[in-house]
């Protein structure tokens, strides 16, 4: 008898043990997984929060030395401004930063110190202030690229000369005017404003985010429709036979589609057949609903076959026509299923390259698209043009764009999350 | 002798290739409680569901014979089922409440069919129909509250306060109570005792006692066949069919 009782207490605590370790391999399965995610998301972040602030350098630009009196500005329009000469006048506002220097070879570093585009800043300065322009303003000026890295401390500074972009003079250009005081940071706005550029730190995420929004409002008009109508047709409708059958599984086949292929389609026939224009966020949009149609369809078929039948025969049983039971019974349960679905096909769709490189979303663009009809980039898109790039700049900026893409993403995932609990039935 | 609401002559009934009913003849009195017993799998249920045509959502369900209302072949072309359903209507043996308001449960069937003009009307209907289902008392406090947050006896007559608001002639009760508690069920065939002074009620039950207790006539089902149909008091104290005996006696089933 005792035997007996002591053999169960082992096999028992065999029984315990074996759960202990199955439970350790699970936490380490899941620490494993979650250490890369913050791996990556560290990675990320370290090397992209720097593009969010940028170097600005101030210049006190004397505006009397254009013009005989300033109150003249106020009654320019802005193509008057826009046909004022200048270059040099701009130049001379920052060579008053070194009254002392004299040599060209010095006064070409001193200009590289700024960004390539000084004489439209102060110009567009001059626009948006034309009315109360003092003989002398201060102006904040972007700083060049190279200063920018600089200044962050992402640029080494002790090798030697003929390997660092930037000179030993600008250096100490630089050094000077940081300790004049005149050297500051500021919120990145242009970058989350302005097109791309060659120019690294002229270069913005602004389009690319405009192109992906246009993008992703192509796919939602699209998709969400036929998707949602497909579904119910498939799921309540149609017969069940070999058709549908067949229909269902190139469904299924399509969801596996390697996303390139779309690209291919959309390039032989919506941009060479149809004619429809290059590079722009319709043909990017209606190639990636090809590709976000089969996630939508198969996720609202699945919350449809959730929805029990009791709730079609209570319909049916007072007297609604199939189409009244599906429409006002069904479908509103079946709902924030096919909206969580819809969100994840978007979110696929916001992060997917392959197809857009193909029908020629990759193009450098340095506007913001203002319609869909627009040639535009997307973020992905930019994420990968800008890896390309050598100058620092654009790494700081790589990072940064992916961290604006997984933002939405995580936005995104946190609305279908939000949108699943608000309106699930309770039952 | 009542006057005869419904007759199914010579009724075969197929899902695919399997038979399910094998030439089923009977008639329903009306405004009298008919209940239908016998096994799990008997036909029972497929015979009541042909009653409003709701086997017609099966799509390999085939249905062979004639099933007449009123004298009008309910499968007749020129039937319109929606129309059927709306006087012959349905319970179900699972409460199936739409996840919707008591209200608009109840609202629901008059609104598609247009029976009421104003909202006065919906509101009178709604609540004649609770008040029927005797139900009114319970939730009239709270009739903008979800019917699925009825107990299962409530959502039980909420569902035939809903088959009861389109008006119909018949009310189909497939295994009403088999999902609920004996005070539940006590309170539902009280009802059914009430209602068959306006409606036809045919109703499948597993429980014998339930079928003496509310019927007038019984029918009893056996793989597929309808083995004896006659007075609930004839079936249970003397029936013609060995089967019949087997089974109210407790011996199989």
């Amino acid at each position: 008898m005792t035997d007996r009782i002591e053999q169960r207490i082992n096999s028992l605590n065999k029984r315990l043990n074996s759960e202990k370790r199955f439970r350790i391999y699970c936490i380490g399965a899941m620490s494993f997984a979650l250490a890369w995610v913050l791996i990556l998301f560290l990675n990320i972040f370290s090397s992209g929060y720097s593009a969010f602030y940028r170097t600005v350098i101030q210049v006190d630009v004397p505006f009397l030395n254009l013009i005989e009196d300033t109150t003249q500005f106020s009654e320019m329009s802005s193509e008057d401004i826009n046909n004022l000469s200048m270059y040099s006048f701009s130049k001379k506002a920052i060579y008053r930063l070194f009254p002392d220097i004299e040599e060209k070879k010095d006064k070409k570093m001193l200009i590289r110190l700024f960004s390539i585009e000084f004489e439209q800043e102060i110009r567009e300065f001059l626009k948006s202030n034309k009315s109360n322009i003092n003989e002398t303003e201060t102006i904040y000026l972007t700083a060049s690229d190279d200063v920018d890295q600089v200044n962050k401390g992402n640029y080494p500074r002790d090798l030697d000369e003929d390997k660092r972009r930037i000179k030993d003079i600008q250096l100490l250009f630089f050094d000077d005017l940081v300790d004049r005081g005149l050297v500051s940071y500021e919120f990145n706005l242009p970058f989350l404003m302005r097109g791309d550029s060659r120019e690294p730190e002229l270069a913005g995420v602004g389009g690319s985010i405009v192109g992906s929004l246009f993008t992703i409002l192509v796919v939602l008009i699209l998709s969400f429709p036929i998707g949602i109508f497909a579904a119910i047709y498939l799921e309540e409708f149609a017969p069940k036979n070999r058709v549908t059958d067949f229909i269902e599984i190139n469904i299924n086949n399509l969801a596996a589609v390697p996303s390139i292929v779309f690209g291919l389609l959309g390039l032989g026939i919506i941009l060479n057949t149809f004619g429809l224009p290059r590079s722009t966020p319709l043909v990017g949009g209606i190639v990636l609903s090809l590709m976000t149609l089969p996630t939508i369809i198969i996720a609202t078929r699945a919350s449809l076959r959730a929805v029990p039948p009791s709730i079609r025969e209570g319909a049916l049983a007072v007297g609604a026509t199939k189409m009244q039971a599906v429409m006002h019974h069904v479908v509103p349960v079946a709902m924030p299923g096919a909206l969580t679905g819809t969100i994840i096909g978007l979110a696929q769709a916001l992060g997917e390259t392959a197809p857009l490189l193909l029908i020629g979303m990759v193009a450098f663009v340095v506007d913001v698209p203002q319609t869909p009809l627009d040639a535009s980039a997307s973020l992905p898109v930019q994420v990968y043009l800008w890896s390309e790039s050598a100058e620092r700049g654009y790494v700081e900026k790589t990072s940064a764009t992916i961290m604006m893409l997984l933002g939405f993403l995580i936005l995104m995932n946190l609305a279908a999350v939000l949108i699943r609990r608000k309106f699930e039935t309770k039952w | 002798m009542k006057s005869i609401k419904i007759k199914a002559d010579n009724l075969n009934v197929y899902y695919g290739e399997k038979q399910a009913l094998f030439e089923v003849s009977m008639y329903m009195e009306e405004k009298q409680v008919t209940a239908l017993i016998g096994p799990s799998g008997c036909g029972k249920s497929t015979f009541i569901r042909c009653l409003n045509r709701m086997n017609d959502v099966i799509d390999i369900c085939k249905v062979q014979g004639k099933i007449e209302i009123d004298g009008n072949d309910i499968y007749a072309p020129d039937m319109q089922v929606e129309q059927l359903r709306e006087r012959v209507g349905m319970v179900f043996q699972k409460p199936n409440p739409f996840p919707k308001s008591i209200f608009e449960n109840v609202a629901y069937g008059p609104r598609i069919h247009g029976i009421a003009e104003h909202k006065s009307d919906l509101e009178e209907i709604v609540v004649t129909s609770l008040k029927k289902a005797a139900l009114f008392d319970e939730v009239k406090d709270r009739l903008s509250d979800s019917g699925t947050s009825l107990s299962g006896g409530q959502q039980q007559r909420l569902c035939i306060a809903r088959a009861i608001s389109v008006n119909p002639d018949i009310i189909l009760m497939d295994e009403p109570c088999s999902a609920l508690d004996p005070i539940a069920t006590a309170r539902i065939e009280e009802l059914m005792g009430d209602l068959k002074t306006e409606y036809t009620i045919i109703i499948v039950t597993h429980s014998m006692q339930q079928a003496a207790r509310v019927s007038s006539r019984t029918g009893f089902f056996h793989l597929g066949k309808l083995v004896e149909v006659d007075k609930t008091e004839a079936i249970f104290s003397n029936p013609s069919d060995q089967r019949t005996q087997d089974y109210i006696t407790g011996r199989f089933g």
